[in-house]
C-alpha cells in the first residue's frame, strides 16, 4: 500500500493506493501523522480512488486521522471511495465521525 | 450439507500473511463463480478472521494458523479460521461494535464487518484452547441473478 499526498492552501490531501489491511495500518498511520504534524492542515482529504481493498483497519485509520485533526482544530473526509471499501465504510457506521463524500457514490 | 470441495491451509501468525490468506481464499472461492461483491465480501471476511488470529490468538508467539474452506452443496461457501492461542474470555463482549484489546490499527470492528459481509458468523472460543470462527455464505448462481 502507498500513501501519497498533496498539501496546498491549508488542504492536506492523501492519496490512498493499493490494499490497507492491518499489516500496513502501522506504517500508514506513522506516515499520516508526521504529515499531519508538518504541515498543521486546516482540512484533510482522504481519497480512496485508488484505495482497491480496506478491512476494518482502514476505520481505524480513518478514526485516528479524525483525532489527529480535532486536536488542531482541523477536519477531515473521506472522498473517492468505491466499492469494497465503500461497503466496509458503510457497514462501521463511520459516517457518523467522519463525512463520507457524496460524490463517492455517483 | 454435502462437500463439494475443500482446501486447508496453515501458516505462522504473521501479519504478512493476511494479504496471503485472502488472495488464496479468493482463488479458492471464484469456483463457485461469485459476483465481484460476494467475492469482495468473503476476502473481507477472511482478512477479519485471520487478522483477529494475528493480533489476539499469541501475544507472546509466534503460533499458527489454520484456515479451511468448504464448498457445500447448495453453493455455499464456508470458511472456519481456527487457532491455538489464549482463546477469548468473553465471546459476547468481544463481539460487542468498537470493543477492541488490539493497538490503535484495530477498531473493534471485526466482528461486526463479518457478520455484515456473510451470511452466518459462529465464534467458539475457550480460554487456553484457541477460538474457531465459522462463517457462512451462499453464492448466488448465475441463472439467479
Amino acid at each position: 500500500m502507498k500513501v501519497l499526498s498533496n498539501y496546498k492552501e491549508g488542504r492536506l490531501t492523501l492519496f490512498l493506493q493499493g490494499e490497507l489491511d492491518h499489516h500496513e495500518a502501522s506504517e500508514a498511520m506513522r506516515r499520516i501523522a508526521r504529515l499531519v504534524d508538518d504541515y498543521l492542515p486546516r482540512d484533510c482529504v482522504v481519497d480512496m480512488g485508488a484505495l482497491t481493498f480496506m478491512d476494518s483497519s482502514g476505520i481505524a485509520l480513518l478514526l485516528k486521522i479524525s483525532r489527529l485533526m480535532a486536536e488542531t482544530g482541523g477536519r477531515a473526509w473521506v472522498e473517492n471511495a468505491r466499492n469494497q471499501p465503500l461497503k466496509v465504510l458503510d457497514a462501521s457506521g463511520i459516517d457518523r465521525l467522519i463525512q463520507i463524500s457524496t460524490a463517492a457514490r455517483a | 450439507m454435502k462437500q463439494l470441495n475443500y482446501i486447508k491451509l496453515e501458516f505462522p501468525a504473521r501479519s504478512a500473511n493476511e494479504g496471503f490468506a485472502r488472495a488464496a481464499a479468493a482463488a479458492f472461492a471464484a469456483q463457485t463463480d461469485p459476483t465481484m461483491e460476494e467475492l469482495g465480501d468473503i476476502k473481507t471476511a477472511v482478512s477479519e478472521a485471520v487478522t483477529n488470529a494475528i493480533v489476539h490468538a499469541y501475544p507472546d508467539s509466534v503460533g499458527l494458523v489454520q484456515m479451511r474452506l468448504r464448498i457445500l452443496e447448495g453453493g455455499v461457501l464456508e470458511v472456519m479460521v481456527r487457532d491455538r492461542g489464549r482463546g477469548i474470555p468473553d465471546v459476547k463482549k468481544a463481539m460487542e461494535p468498537m470493543w477492541s484489546t488490539g493497538g490503535e490499527e484495530r477498531s473493534g470492528m471485526g466482528f461486526t464487518i463479518m457478520a455484515s459481509f456473510m451470511d452466518s458468523l459462529r465464534v467458539r472460543s475457550a480460554p487456553g484452547k484457541g477460538t474457531a470462527v465459522t462463517m457462512t455464505k451462499r453464492i448466488r448462481t448465475k441463472a439467479g441473478r
